[in-house]
Protein backbone atom coordinates (compact mmCIF):
# COMPACT_ATOMS: atom_id res chain seq x y z
CA UNK A 1 0.00 0.00 0.00
CA UNK A 2 1.41 3.38 -0.99
CA UNK A 3 1.93 6.08 1.61
CA UNK A 4 -0.33 9.11 1.22
CA UNK A 5 0.93 12.66 1.52
CA UNK A 6 -0.59 16.09 1.85
CA UNK A 7 1.09 17.87 -1.04
CA UNK A 8 -0.61 21.28 -1.00
CA UNK A 9 -3.14 23.36 0.95
CA UNK A 10 -5.51 26.24 0.32
CA UNK A 11 -7.76 28.24 2.63
CA UNK A 12 -9.81 31.43 2.67
CA UNK A 13 -10.84 33.69 5.56
CA UNK A 14 -13.81 32.47 7.61
CA UNK A 15 -16.52 35.15 7.66
CA UNK A 16 -20.26 35.75 7.94
CA UNK A 17 -20.31 36.67 4.24
CA UNK A 18 -23.18 35.74 1.97
CA UNK A 19 -20.97 33.88 -0.50
CA UNK A 20 -22.24 30.99 -2.62
CA UNK A 21 -20.95 27.55 -1.71
CA UNK A 22 -19.63 27.11 -5.26
CA UNK A 23 -17.57 30.28 -5.09
CA UNK A 24 -16.22 29.47 -1.61
CA UNK A 25 -15.02 26.06 -2.87
CA UNK A 26 -13.41 27.63 -5.93
CA UNK A 27 -11.60 30.23 -3.83
CA UNK A 28 -9.87 27.74 -1.52
CA UNK A 29 -9.02 25.47 -4.48
CA UNK A 30 -7.59 28.48 -6.33
CA UNK A 31 -5.51 29.37 -3.27
CA UNK A 32 -4.17 25.82 -3.24
CA UNK A 33 -3.14 25.78 -6.91
CA UNK A 34 -1.85 29.37 -6.95
CA UNK A 35 0.31 28.85 -3.87
CA UNK A 36 1.73 25.50 -4.97
CA UNK A 37 2.16 25.48 -8.75
CA UNK A 38 0.70 21.96 -8.80
CA UNK A 39 -0.23 20.95 -12.33
CA UNK A 40 -4.03 20.76 -12.34
CA UNK A 41 -3.93 17.99 -14.96
CA UNK A 42 -2.47 15.70 -12.30
CA UNK A 43 -5.74 15.65 -10.29
CA UNK A 44 -7.67 12.46 -10.90
CA UNK A 45 -10.30 12.74 -8.18
CA UNK A 46 -12.16 15.67 -6.58
CA UNK A 47 -14.05 15.26 -3.31
CA UNK A 48 -16.21 18.01 -1.85
CA UNK A 49 -17.04 18.05 1.84
CA UNK A 50 -20.14 19.99 2.80
CA UNK A 51 -23.57 19.87 4.42
CA UNK A 52 -24.94 22.24 1.80
CA UNK A 53 -28.07 21.14 -0.02
CA UNK A 54 -26.57 22.35 -3.31
CA UNK A 55 -26.06 19.45 -5.67
CA UNK A 56 -23.25 18.13 -7.87
CA UNK A 57 -20.67 20.33 -6.20
CA UNK A 58 -17.59 18.23 -7.01
CA UNK A 59 -18.22 18.28 -10.77
CA UNK A 60 -19.05 22.00 -10.49
CA UNK A 61 -15.79 22.68 -8.63
CA UNK A 62 -13.93 20.59 -11.22
CA UNK A 63 -15.41 22.54 -14.11
CA UNK A 64 -14.87 25.97 -12.56
CA UNK A 65 -11.30 25.17 -11.43
CA UNK A 66 -10.31 23.67 -14.79
CA UNK A 67 -9.97 20.11 -13.51
CA UNK A 68 -10.87 16.95 -15.43
CA UNK A 69 -10.98 14.24 -12.78
CA UNK A 70 -12.14 10.67 -13.29
CA UNK A 71 -14.01 10.69 -9.98
CA UNK A 72 -15.87 13.63 -8.45
CA UNK A 73 -18.46 13.50 -5.67
CA UNK A 74 -19.59 14.94 -2.34
CA UNK A 75 -18.95 13.55 1.15
CA UNK A 76 -21.33 14.54 3.95
CA UNK A 77 -21.07 13.55 7.62
CA UNK A 78 -22.16 16.68 9.52
CA UNK A 79 -19.28 18.38 11.37
CA UNK A 80 -16.64 15.77 10.53
CA UNK A 81 -17.40 15.76 6.81
CA UNK A 82 -13.97 17.29 6.15
CA UNK A 83 -11.85 14.55 7.66
CA UNK A 84 -14.22 11.92 6.25
CA UNK A 85 -13.57 13.33 2.79
CA UNK A 86 -9.82 13.18 3.50
CA UNK A 87 -10.13 9.54 4.56
CA UNK A 88 -12.07 8.83 1.37
CA UNK A 89 -9.35 10.52 -0.67
CA UNK A 90 -6.71 8.55 1.21
CA UNK A 91 -8.57 5.34 0.38
CA UNK A 92 -8.77 6.15 -3.34
CA UNK A 93 -5.00 6.61 -3.37
CA UNK A 94 -4.13 3.66 -1.13
CA UNK A 95 -6.29 1.37 -3.28
CA UNK A 96 -4.64 2.58 -6.48
CA UNK A 97 -7.84 4.05 -7.91
CA UNK A 98 -6.31 7.54 -7.90
CA UNK A 99 -2.88 9.15 -7.51
CA UNK A 100 -3.80 12.75 -6.78
CA UNK A 101 -7.02 13.80 -5.02
CA UNK A 102 -8.27 17.32 -4.36
CA UNK A 103 -10.36 17.47 -1.17
CA UNK A 104 -12.25 20.74 -0.79
CA UNK A 105 -14.63 21.57 2.04
CA UNK A 106 -16.98 24.51 2.31
CA UNK A 107 -19.99 25.70 4.21
CA UNK A 108 -22.17 28.79 4.45
CA UNK A 109 -23.13 30.47 7.74
CA UNK A 110 -26.71 29.29 7.22
CA UNK A 111 -25.82 25.63 6.72
CA UNK A 112 -28.61 23.08 7.10
CA UNK A 113 -26.06 20.82 8.84
CA UNK A 114 -26.39 22.58 12.19
CA UNK A 115 -29.43 20.59 13.28
CA UNK A 116 -29.84 16.82 12.81
CA UNK A 117 -33.56 16.68 12.14
CA UNK A 118 -33.64 12.88 12.25
CA UNK A 119 -32.70 12.84 15.94
CA UNK A 120 -36.28 13.19 17.22
CA UNK A 121 -35.32 11.93 20.69
CA UNK A 122 -34.06 15.47 21.26
CA UNK A 123 -37.73 16.51 21.33
CA UNK A 124 -38.02 20.28 21.06
CA UNK A 125 -34.36 20.67 22.11
CA UNK A 126 -32.86 20.20 18.66
CA UNK A 127 -30.12 22.84 18.58
CA UNK A 128 -26.57 21.70 19.44
CA UNK A 129 -26.52 24.06 22.43
CA UNK A 130 -28.82 21.62 24.26
CA UNK A 131 -26.53 18.60 23.93
CA UNK A 132 -23.63 20.87 24.81
CA UNK A 133 -25.48 21.89 27.98
CA UNK A 134 -25.94 18.24 28.96
CA UNK A 135 -22.25 17.50 28.36
CA UNK A 136 -21.08 20.62 30.20
CA UNK A 137 -23.30 20.00 33.22
CA UNK A 138 -22.35 16.34 33.40
CA UNK A 139 -18.61 17.02 32.96
CA UNK A 140 -18.60 19.75 35.62
CA UNK A 141 -20.51 17.53 38.04
CA UNK A 142 -18.33 14.45 37.54
CA UNK A 143 -14.98 16.21 37.81
CA UNK A 144 -15.90 19.18 40.06
CA UNK A 145 -14.98 21.66 37.34
CA UNK A 146 -16.33 25.25 37.43
CA UNK A 147 -17.72 27.43 34.63
CA UNK A 148 -14.66 29.67 35.10
CA UNK A 149 -12.33 26.74 34.48
CA UNK A 150 -14.15 25.86 31.25
CA UNK A 151 -14.07 29.55 30.25
CA UNK A 152 -10.31 29.19 29.90
CA UNK A 153 -10.93 27.30 26.61
CA UNK A 154 -12.38 30.30 24.71
CA UNK A 155 -9.88 32.62 26.42
CA UNK A 156 -6.99 30.51 25.09
CA UNK A 157 -8.50 29.85 21.67
CA UNK A 158 -9.52 33.44 20.96
CA UNK A 159 -5.98 34.47 21.92
CA UNK A 160 -4.56 31.96 19.42
CA UNK A 161 -7.02 33.09 16.73
CA UNK A 162 -5.59 36.61 16.82
CA UNK A 163 -2.54 35.23 15.03
CA UNK A 164 -4.64 33.39 12.46
CA UNK A 165 -5.45 35.75 9.58
CA UNK A 166 -8.26 33.43 8.41
CA UNK A 167 -10.06 33.26 11.77
CA UNK A 168 -13.44 34.88 12.26
CA UNK A 169 -12.43 36.05 15.75
CA UNK A 170 -10.17 39.07 15.90
CA UNK A 171 -10.50 39.80 19.58
CA UNK A 172 -9.01 38.33 22.73
CA UNK A 173 -11.34 37.80 25.67
CA UNK A 174 -10.94 37.34 29.41
CA UNK A 175 -12.57 34.84 31.75
CA UNK A 176 -14.75 37.70 32.91
CA UNK A 177 -15.80 38.42 29.30
CA UNK A 178 -16.80 34.77 28.88
CA UNK A 179 -18.70 34.71 32.17
CA UNK A 180 -20.48 37.97 31.31
CA UNK A 181 -21.33 36.98 27.74
CA UNK A 182 -24.95 36.13 27.01
CA UNK A 183 -26.17 33.15 28.97
CA UNK A 184 -27.65 30.79 26.37
CA UNK A 185 -28.42 28.16 29.01
CA UNK A 186 -27.35 27.73 32.64
CA UNK A 187 -24.29 25.83 31.38
CA UNK A 188 -23.37 27.49 28.07
CA UNK A 189 -22.57 31.13 27.44
CA UNK A 190 -22.25 32.78 24.05
CA UNK A 191 -18.43 32.79 24.16
CA UNK A 192 -18.44 29.04 24.92
CA UNK A 193 -19.79 28.42 21.40
CA UNK A 194 -18.09 28.09 18.04
CA UNK A 195 -19.83 30.17 15.38
CA UNK A 196 -21.36 28.96 12.17
CA UNK A 197 -19.74 30.83 9.35
CA UNK A 198 -18.88 30.87 5.68
CA UNK A 199 -15.54 29.36 4.82
CA UNK A 200 -13.61 26.91 2.73
CA UNK A 201 -10.38 24.93 2.88
CA UNK A 202 -8.70 22.58 0.39
CA UNK A 203 -6.03 19.96 0.60
CA UNK A 204 -4.27 17.98 -2.12
CA UNK A 205 -3.56 14.33 -1.33
CA UNK A 206 -1.03 12.39 -3.36
CA UNK A 207 0.53 8.95 -3.54
CA UNK A 208 4.17 8.73 -2.48
CA UNK A 209 5.39 8.71 -6.09
CA UNK A 210 3.15 11.58 -7.15
CA UNK A 211 3.97 13.63 -4.04
CA UNK A 212 7.71 13.59 -4.82
CA UNK A 213 7.00 15.37 -8.10
CA UNK A 214 4.40 17.77 -6.72
CA UNK A 215 6.03 19.26 -3.64
CA UNK A 216 9.25 19.58 -1.68
CA UNK A 217 7.76 19.14 1.78
CA UNK A 218 5.19 16.35 1.84
CA UNK A 219 3.36 15.81 5.11
CA UNK A 220 2.39 12.17 5.56
CA UNK A 221 -0.90 10.85 6.84
CA UNK A 222 0.47 8.09 9.05
CA UNK A 223 -2.55 7.33 11.20
CA UNK A 224 -6.30 7.20 10.65
CA UNK A 225 -8.91 6.22 13.22
CA UNK A 226 -12.66 6.50 12.96
CA UNK A 227 -15.56 5.41 15.11
CA UNK A 228 -19.30 5.82 14.81
CA UNK A 229 -21.06 4.87 18.05
CA UNK A 230 -24.55 6.08 17.06
CA UNK A 231 -26.38 8.86 15.29
CA UNK A 232 -28.68 9.99 18.08
CA UNK A 233 -27.11 12.09 20.82
CA UNK A 234 -29.25 10.49 23.55
CA UNK A 235 -27.53 7.16 22.73
CA UNK A 236 -24.21 8.46 24.11
CA UNK A 237 -23.55 6.20 27.10
CA UNK A 238 -21.43 8.79 28.87
CA UNK A 239 -22.18 12.50 28.86
CA UNK A 240 -18.77 13.35 30.33
CA UNK A 241 -16.41 11.57 27.94
CA UNK A 242 -16.23 11.00 24.18
CA UNK A 243 -16.29 7.28 23.46
CA UNK A 244 -16.05 7.58 19.67
CA UNK A 245 -13.06 9.90 20.06
CA UNK A 246 -11.31 7.50 22.44
CA UNK A 247 -11.65 4.60 20.00
CA UNK A 248 -10.73 6.68 16.93
CA UNK A 249 -7.66 8.14 18.65
CA UNK A 250 -6.47 4.71 19.82
CA UNK A 251 -6.79 3.39 16.27
CA UNK A 252 -5.05 6.36 14.66
CA UNK A 253 -2.15 6.35 17.12
CA UNK A 254 -1.80 2.58 16.82
CA UNK A 255 -1.66 2.82 13.03
CA UNK A 256 0.97 5.57 13.24
CA UNK A 257 2.95 3.69 15.90
CA UNK A 258 2.86 6.57 18.37
CA UNK A 259 1.60 7.33 21.86
CA UNK A 260 -0.34 10.45 22.86
CA UNK A 261 2.80 11.75 24.63
CA UNK A 262 4.59 11.99 21.28
CA UNK A 263 2.07 14.43 19.80
CA UNK A 264 3.66 17.87 19.35
CA UNK A 265 0.64 19.80 18.09
CA UNK A 266 -3.07 19.07 17.75
CA UNK A 267 -6.25 20.58 16.39
CA UNK A 268 -9.14 19.57 18.66
CA UNK A 269 -12.85 19.82 17.84
CA UNK A 270 -13.90 22.46 20.39
CA UNK A 271 -17.44 23.01 19.10
CA UNK A 272 -18.20 24.21 22.65
CA UNK A 273 -15.77 24.93 25.50
CA UNK A 274 -16.44 21.64 27.27
CA UNK A 275 -15.54 19.62 24.15
CA UNK A 276 -11.86 20.57 24.39
CA UNK A 277 -11.07 19.06 27.83
CA UNK A 278 -13.31 16.08 27.06
CA UNK A 279 -11.44 15.44 23.80
CA UNK A 280 -8.00 15.93 25.39
CA UNK A 281 -8.91 13.25 27.94
CA UNK A 282 -10.49 10.87 25.45
CA UNK A 283 -7.48 11.10 23.10
CA UNK A 284 -5.16 10.44 26.03
CA UNK A 285 -3.34 13.78 25.90
CA UNK A 286 -4.10 14.07 29.63
CA UNK A 287 -5.69 11.94 32.32
CA UNK A 288 -9.41 11.58 32.94
CA UNK A 289 -10.75 14.74 34.60
CA UNK A 290 -7.50 16.68 33.97
CA UNK A 291 -8.53 18.41 30.71
CA UNK A 292 -9.42 21.74 32.29
CA UNK A 293 -6.12 21.80 34.21
CA UNK A 294 -4.25 21.06 30.99
CA UNK A 295 -6.01 23.94 29.20
CA UNK A 296 -5.06 26.32 32.02
CA UNK A 297 -1.46 25.11 31.95
CA UNK A 298 -1.30 25.64 28.17
CA UNK A 299 -2.64 29.17 28.62
CA UNK A 300 -0.32 30.03 31.49
CA UNK A 301 2.76 28.78 29.63
CA UNK A 302 1.62 30.38 26.34
CA UNK A 303 1.86 26.97 24.70
CA UNK A 304 0.27 26.72 21.26
CA UNK A 305 0.23 22.95 21.32
CA UNK A 306 -3.56 22.64 21.33
CA UNK A 307 -5.62 24.50 18.73
CA UNK A 308 -2.89 26.86 17.52
CA UNK A 309 -5.17 28.38 14.82
CA UNK A 310 -7.79 29.10 17.52
CA UNK A 311 -9.82 25.92 17.21
CA UNK A 312 -13.43 26.07 16.14
CA UNK A 313 -14.23 28.65 18.82
CA UNK A 314 -11.62 31.10 17.59
CA UNK A 315 -11.52 30.29 13.88
CA UNK A 316 -15.24 29.78 13.29
CA UNK A 317 -16.94 26.54 12.32
CA UNK A 318 -17.92 26.23 8.65
CA UNK A 319 -18.90 22.58 9.17
CA UNK A 320 -17.73 20.95 5.94
CA UNK A 321 -14.53 23.00 5.86
CA UNK A 322 -13.57 22.53 9.52
CA UNK A 323 -11.78 19.16 9.37
CA UNK A 324 -9.83 20.25 6.30
CA UNK A 325 -8.91 23.59 7.88
CA UNK A 326 -7.66 21.67 10.93
CA UNK A 327 -5.48 19.52 8.65
CA UNK A 328 -4.23 22.62 6.80
CA UNK A 329 -3.10 24.08 10.13
CA UNK A 330 -1.28 20.93 11.20
CA UNK A 331 0.36 20.69 7.77
CA UNK A 332 1.62 24.28 8.09
CA UNK A 333 2.84 23.53 11.61
CA UNK A 334 4.78 20.46 10.46
CA UNK A 335 6.30 22.44 7.59
CA UNK A 336 7.31 25.17 10.08
CA UNK A 337 5.20 27.64 8.07
CA UNK A 338 2.69 28.61 10.76
CA UNK A 339 4.21 32.06 11.34
CA UNK A 340 3.31 33.48 14.76
CA UNK A 341 1.32 30.35 15.58
CA UNK A 342 4.29 28.04 15.13
CA UNK A 343 4.92 25.31 17.70
CA UNK A 344 8.71 25.01 17.65
CA UNK A 345 10.05 21.78 16.26
CA UNK A 346 6.65 20.18 15.66
CA UNK A 347 7.15 16.80 13.97
CA UNK A 348 4.02 14.81 14.83
CA UNK A 349 0.57 16.36 14.67
CA UNK A 350 -2.98 15.20 15.32
CA UNK A 351 -6.38 16.25 13.99
CA UNK A 352 -9.56 15.50 15.94
CA UNK A 353 -12.88 16.11 14.20
CA UNK A 354 -16.30 14.89 15.39
CA UNK A 355 -20.03 15.13 14.76
CA UNK A 356 -23.30 15.41 16.64
CA UNK A 357 -22.21 15.40 20.30
CA UNK A 358 -19.39 12.98 19.58
CA UNK A 359 -21.56 10.24 18.11
CA UNK A 360 -18.83 9.87 15.47
CA UNK A 361 -15.19 10.92 15.43
CA UNK A 362 -12.25 10.94 13.05
CA UNK A 363 -8.65 11.27 14.23
CA UNK A 364 -5.70 11.72 11.88
CA UNK A 365 -1.99 11.57 12.69
CA UNK A 366 0.19 13.67 10.39
CA UNK A 367 4.00 13.66 10.21
CA UNK A 368 6.63 15.42 8.22
CA UNK B 1 -50.35 2.65 14.76
CA UNK B 2 -46.83 4.04 14.93
CA UNK B 3 -44.81 5.87 17.57
CA UNK B 4 -45.41 9.04 15.60
CA UNK B 5 -49.15 8.60 15.14
CA UNK B 6 -49.53 7.90 18.87
CA UNK B 7 -47.32 10.87 19.72
CA UNK B 8 -49.46 13.08 17.49
CA UNK B 9 -52.37 12.05 19.72
CA UNK B 10 -50.41 12.99 22.86
CA UNK B 11 -49.42 9.42 23.85
CA UNK B 12 -45.80 8.43 24.55
CA UNK B 13 -45.51 4.71 23.74
CA UNK B 14 -42.00 3.26 23.56
CA UNK B 15 -41.61 0.73 20.73
CA UNK B 16 -40.30 -2.78 21.36
CA UNK B 17 -39.31 -5.65 19.10
CA UNK B 18 -41.95 -8.33 18.62
CA UNK B 19 -39.24 -11.02 18.26
CA UNK B 20 -36.51 -10.22 20.81
CA UNK B 21 -38.55 -7.85 23.06
CA UNK B 22 -35.74 -5.27 23.14
CA UNK B 23 -36.62 -1.58 23.22
CA UNK B 24 -36.33 -0.02 19.77
CA UNK B 25 -34.96 3.48 20.23
CA UNK B 26 -35.04 5.88 18.57
CA UNK B 27 -38.36 4.78 17.09
CA UNK B 28 -37.81 2.92 13.85
CA UNK B 29 -39.72 0.46 11.68
CA UNK B 30 -37.40 -2.40 12.66
CA UNK B 31 -35.42 -3.60 15.68
CA UNK B 32 -31.73 -2.64 15.41
CA UNK B 33 -30.69 -5.87 17.21
CA UNK B 34 -32.51 -8.55 15.21
CA UNK B 35 -34.22 -6.47 12.48
CA UNK B 36 -37.56 -7.84 13.68
CA UNK B 37 -40.82 -5.97 13.45
CA UNK B 38 -41.87 -3.51 16.12
CA UNK B 39 -44.93 -2.93 18.30
CA UNK B 40 -45.72 -0.20 20.81
CA UNK B 41 -45.68 -0.82 24.55
CA UNK B 42 -48.47 0.63 26.65
CA UNK B 43 -47.73 4.18 27.71
CA UNK B 44 -47.29 5.52 31.25
CA UNK B 45 -43.57 4.71 31.45
CA UNK B 46 -41.62 5.86 34.51
CA UNK B 47 -38.26 7.42 33.68
CA UNK B 48 -35.24 8.79 35.53
CA UNK B 49 -33.70 12.23 35.10
CA UNK B 50 -30.03 11.70 34.23
CA UNK B 51 -29.01 15.31 33.50
CA UNK B 52 -30.61 18.74 33.27
CA UNK B 53 -30.00 22.41 32.57
CA UNK B 54 -32.07 25.57 32.12
CA UNK B 55 -32.70 28.01 29.29
CA UNK B 56 -34.09 31.32 30.51
CA UNK B 57 -36.82 30.16 32.89
CA UNK B 58 -37.35 26.73 31.39
CA UNK B 59 -35.71 23.62 32.72
CA UNK B 60 -34.88 20.84 30.29
CA UNK B 61 -33.55 17.39 31.06
CA UNK B 62 -32.45 14.07 29.66
CA UNK B 63 -34.73 11.31 30.86
CA UNK B 64 -33.95 7.62 30.66
CA UNK B 65 -36.71 5.02 30.23
CA UNK B 66 -34.68 1.80 30.24
CA UNK B 67 -32.97 1.80 26.85
CA UNK B 68 -34.85 4.87 25.61
CA UNK B 69 -33.76 8.43 26.36
CA UNK B 70 -35.43 11.71 25.48
CA UNK B 71 -34.83 15.40 25.98
CA UNK B 72 -37.83 16.87 27.75
CA UNK B 73 -39.04 20.05 29.36
CA UNK B 74 -39.81 20.01 33.09
CA UNK B 75 -41.62 22.69 35.14
CA UNK B 76 -39.77 22.57 38.44
CA UNK B 77 -36.06 22.36 39.16
CA UNK B 78 -35.21 18.67 38.64
CA UNK B 79 -32.70 16.47 40.44
CA UNK B 80 -30.51 13.80 38.91
CA UNK B 81 -32.08 10.45 39.77
CA UNK B 82 -35.59 11.91 40.08
CA UNK B 83 -38.42 9.64 38.83
CA UNK B 84 -40.69 11.27 36.25
CA UNK B 85 -43.44 10.47 33.76
CA UNK B 86 -44.29 12.08 30.44
CA UNK B 87 -47.18 14.46 31.21
CA UNK B 88 -47.46 16.15 27.82
CA UNK B 89 -46.09 15.24 24.43
CA UNK B 90 -46.97 15.63 20.81
CA UNK B 91 -45.93 17.10 17.50
CA UNK B 92 -45.92 20.87 17.05
CA UNK B 93 -45.09 22.42 13.68
CA UNK B 94 -43.56 19.10 12.64
CA UNK B 95 -41.28 18.87 15.70
CA UNK B 96 -41.69 16.42 18.57
CA UNK B 97 -41.99 17.76 22.10
CA UNK B 98 -41.94 16.02 25.46
CA UNK B 99 -42.71 17.33 28.95
CA UNK B 100 -42.20 15.34 32.12
CA UNK B 101 -43.21 15.81 35.76
ZN1 LIG C 1 -35.31 -7.56 17.98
Amino acid sequence: MTRVAIAACGIIPFTRNDQSIESALLESAADLFKSSQVDRDSVDAVLVSTNSNSKYLAPILSETAGLRPDTAHTVENLCNSGTNAMVSGYSYIASGLADVVLVSGAERYDSPGQVLKWDRSRGSFMHPVFWASMLAKSYKRRFSVSDEQLAMVPVKNHRHARDNPNAISKKACSIQDVMESKKITDDIRLLDCSRSCTGSASILLASEDAARGLCKEPVWITGIGQKTTSAGFTKNESLSSLESTRIAADAALHMAGHTPKEIDVAEIHDAFSVCEPMALESIGLCGSGCGADMVKHLYDTESRMINPRGGLIGSGHPLGATGIAQAVEITQQLRAKAAKRQVDGARIGLVHNMSAAGTSSTVLVLER
Amino acid sequence: MTFESELAGGRFCIPECISCKKTVWPPAPRCSHCLGRVRLQDGNHTGTVIEFSKKENEYFCMVEFGAARIMAGIKHSPKVGQKVRVCRCGIRDGDYYFEVE
